[in-house]
């Protein structure tokens, strides 16, 4: 007995130190979450103007952007998954991926051929564990996006989308130069952050653009105004569509991050409460192998007193 | 119009940069340098690295520099908008000046190196914008 008790003894013992680590991720986690909302707000007003410019492009010119043009037959589609660089948090990873998987699915059934993008170590490691390719990824900043990555992403994904079909689009990032295969559609899986407690992965297409997905769509009273446009309508939207774009990758990535923090609260929380049970249980059970133990010598010393005061009673 | 004033905001990627009332904006675009003034028609342009200069409602001034962007206008109301865009008072000049060197070394014929080298010609200017002023 006295072996299990110190056994169940070095179990609480461990248990108590992992709650402690548990414990200082959910806070971290929740003092993060503060910060990934407030840049969510801060890009907010910039995605809105973007969004209002764009809308007033499209609703008083008839111009027809590469950007916007739905392919006939569209053939080939870029899917970005955004994911997060590190684990611990939940099911967060695995439902963007599973949703990704979905919408991928969903691609070939109506005949196109899907190339992944991934952002995120998480993802990486998905594809790489089960040998599948990746066009390009990128990692080490799911937590704190910056907008200086998500442009990155950005130009990698109009790059594929402005290329001619079979050829190869062409980025140069840094001082490095990739090609990326062409593309006829862009889609994003991110999670979306709908509050503290719910996350949700979402899809939703980039590209060609739908005018306009807004976040915040002006009153319907609210008319727009006759814009003139300098120097011309298509060059006001040459310059306008692919900031957009980077403008929703910055958005999905920050979502994302909210998101990710979010998640990992979460699940550090559970974890911690499931140590407080743990150890809640382990004490019982050591709490009764110690009572037992007791019990034990105890009957093992009267019993043996007993012995002894029946062999002297027998001798004398 | 005098008692009107204009709506200004300056939108960077990741922030409000500044919001307020002003009674004159200028800016450079892609045609050449912009002023607005109140009552402005409705307009939708293309910005260069530069400086965006405002003058308050309360007549004081103030600069920014800003890269590649879109100033838009309507009903007063002015939306400046740029993936970066820094206050003069932000910027350090120091480091505006070495970036400036370093992106005149990289070659101008090359477009992204050029496209360093004016938004460090921005910033360096918005700044001396600001050390004259408050020489003055």
């Amino acid at each position: 007995m006295a072996v299990s008790l110190r056994e169940y003894r070095a179990r609480i013992r461990s248990t108590e130190s992992m709650k402690k680590i548990t414990r200082a991720m959910e806070l971290i986690a929740a003092s993060r979450i503060i910060k990934a909302q407030q840049r969510a707000q801060a890009a907010a007003p910039y995605a809105r103007e973007l969004t209002r410019a764009v809308s007033a492009v499209a609703t008083f010119s008839n111009v027809e952007h590469p950007l916007t043009t739905e392919p006939e037959d569209p053939k080939r589609a870029a899917v970005l998954v955004v994911t997060s660089d590190r684990g611990l948090a939940g099911a967060y990873s695995s439902s963007v991926i599973r949703e990704a998987e979905r919408l991928a699915e969903k691609l070939r059934e109506e005949g196109k051929e899907v190339d992944t993008y991934i952002s995120g170590r998480k993802g990486q490691a998905y594809f790489t564990f089960r040998q599948r390719p990746v066009v390009r990824s990128w990692s080490g900043f799911s937590d704190q996006p910056t907008y200086e990555k998500a442009a990155e992403i950005g130009q990698a994904l109009i790059a594929a989308f402005n290329a001619e079909e079979g050829e190869q689009g062409t980025v140069s990032a840094g001082d490095e130069e990739f090609e990326v295969p062409a593309v006829d559609e862009v889609h994003v899986v991110f999670t979306r952050f709908r509050s503290m407690l719910s996350q949700e992965p979402s899809a939703i297409r980039l590209l060609p653009l739908e005018v306009v997905e807004g976040t915040e769509k002006p009153d319907e009273s609210e008319l727009l105004p006759l814009y003139e446009f300098e120097p011309s309508a298509e060059e006001v939207l040459d310059t306008l569509l692919p900031q957009y774009v980077q403008s929703r990758i910055y958005f999905a990535h920050l979502q994302a991050a909210a998101s990710e923090l979010a998640a990992r609260q979460q699940a550090m929380k559970s974890a911690t409460d499931n140590a407080d049970e743990l150890i809640k249980k382990y004490k019982r059970i050591a709490n009764q192998a110690r009572q037992a133990g007791i019990t034990q010598e105890i009957s093992e010393i009267v019993g043996g007193v007993n012995a002894l005061a029946d062999a002297g009673a027998g001798r004398d | 119009m005098a008692d009107t004033n204009l709506q200004v905001e300056l939108v960077a990627a990741d922030r409000l940069v500044w919001s307020g009332e002003a009674k004159q904006v200028t800016a450079r675009t892609v045609e050449g340098d912009l002023g607005v003034l109140p009552g402005h028609a409705p307009l939708l342009s293309v910005l260069v690295p530069g400086v965006v200069d405002v003058q308050t409602a309360d007549g004081e001034t103030w600069a920014a520099a800003v890269d590649t962007g879109f100033l838009s206008v309507a009903d007063n109301r002015v939306s400046i908008l740029s993936e970066y865009a820094q206050l003069s008072h932000e910027i350090d000049l120091e480091k505006a000046r070495q970036d400036l060197e370093r992106a005149r070394e990289a070659g101008e014929d090359d477009d992204e190196a050029l496209a360093h080298v004016r938004s460090a010609e921005a910033r360096i200017r918005a700044a001396e914008r600001e050390s004259s002023s408050r020489a003055r």
